[in-house]
């Protein structure tokens, strides 16, 4: 009887609506909740690369703050507003779902994903300035060995321990950018079905659990940038 | 309940607001503040911009009380996380034994 009931009331529902789910809006609220669940799991795994950053700053707080001036301030704060506008974006193809403004959807999408690569090349811009500086940590390229003589040191820093700071920027960037590619492909996919008008106010759950990711993405460089890029600088300038 | 779907003006101005802190966030890493200032105030603009990130742009503000555990059960576990090691790390030399 129960069953039947169920049954019918799904033949005349939306047909992205799984049998699973008793309508369109708990199924939405399932996957956005799945999502959450997997980026709780995302903090705890950055959580860890965090705990060893701050340990090894306190550790080597002037080898750190050498390192950290060679960066280039200049890429990295760019690369922080093309982020923050990608997650705008992003914001807004979901926005565009939900008042059903296809147009606008894809046009937003491929946006995001014109951003999200435009991070990625001047990301790979600065990671070739490290390989040309010597400054990949270990010897991962023949004739290039880490050597810490390009980076400037403030007094007192040891040659020894500026290492350490790269492996852990290479660490963290490394695997931020690693979830920036996933997050390109996944809005790739994402794009493809938004164009054949598949999203609509009345269901755009893969928008907007793809839109979580994507801003999780974003928050883990909002720390990252003024961890790698900003702190111990004013030592440099400030004198 | 039902979804909330963010105003447009609200996104544009979370989008502003994000803007000027990481400006705000360069002009202070270049200037020379005393004590650990610094690293206060890079912390603290990082902190208000992930905030703004959440609640807005993922929406956390409008969302269920269910999202809102899960998502602060990760900053519960991430204290811990922080706390423990670093009651470990920083008190090792309070006693004269390193």
């Amino acid at each position: 009887m129960a069953e039947s009931h169920i049954a019918t009331e799904h033949a005349a529902s939306h047909p992205a609506l799984q049998h699973h789910f008793e309508n369109m809006e708990q199924q939405r609220e399932a996957g956005a909740l799945g999502m959450w669940v997997f980026l709780v799991t995302e903090i705890m795994f950055f959580g860890g690369m965090f705990l060893a950053y701050t340990l090894y700053r306190t550790k080597f707080p002037l080898e750190f703050a050498s390192a950290s001036n060679h960066l280039s301030l200049a890429m990295g704060t760019i690369n922080t507003g093309v982020l923050i506008f990608s997650s705008f974006t992003m914001a807004f193809a979901v926005y565009s779902a939900q008042t059903g403004k296809q147009r606008a959807q894809v046009v937003s999408l491929v946006l995001t994903i014109l951003l999200g690569l435009t991070f990625l090349g001047i990301k790979a811009v600065e990671y070739y300035d490290k390989y040309r500086d010597s400054l990949i940590p270990g010897r991962l390229f023949p004739g290039r060995p880490f050597n810490p003589a390009g980076v400037h040191l403030l007094p007192g820093a040891d040659p020894r321990h500026v290492e350490m700071f790269y492996w852990i920027y290479f660490a963290m960037t490394g695997m931020h950018a690693v979830h920036m590619i996933i997050g390109v492909g996944v809005l790739s996919v994402i794009t493809f079905f938004a164009a054949r008008g598949r999203y609509g106010p009345e269901y755009h759950n893969p928008v907007e659990i793809t839109g979580l990711y994507w801003h999780f993405v974003d928050i883990i460089w909002i720390f990252l940038f003024p961890l790698l890029y900003l702190l111990g600088r004013h030592l440099e300038h400030g004198g | 309940m039902s979804e909330h779907i963010v105003q447009l003006k609200v996104y544009v101005t979370i989008f502003l607001a994000l803007l000027v802190g990481t400006a705000l966030t360069v002009m202070a890493g270049l200037h020379d503040f005393p004590g650990k200032l610094n690293v206060i105030i890079a912390l603290t603009i990082a902190v208000v911009k992930a905030t703004l990130v959440v609640l807005y742009f993922m929406h956390v503000r409008y969302s269920s009380r269910l999202i809102w555990v899960v998502f602060t059960s990760a900053l519960f576990w991430l204290v811990i996380l922080f706390a423990l090691t670093f009651s470990d790390y920083w008190t090792r030399c309070w006693l004269p034994v390193c």
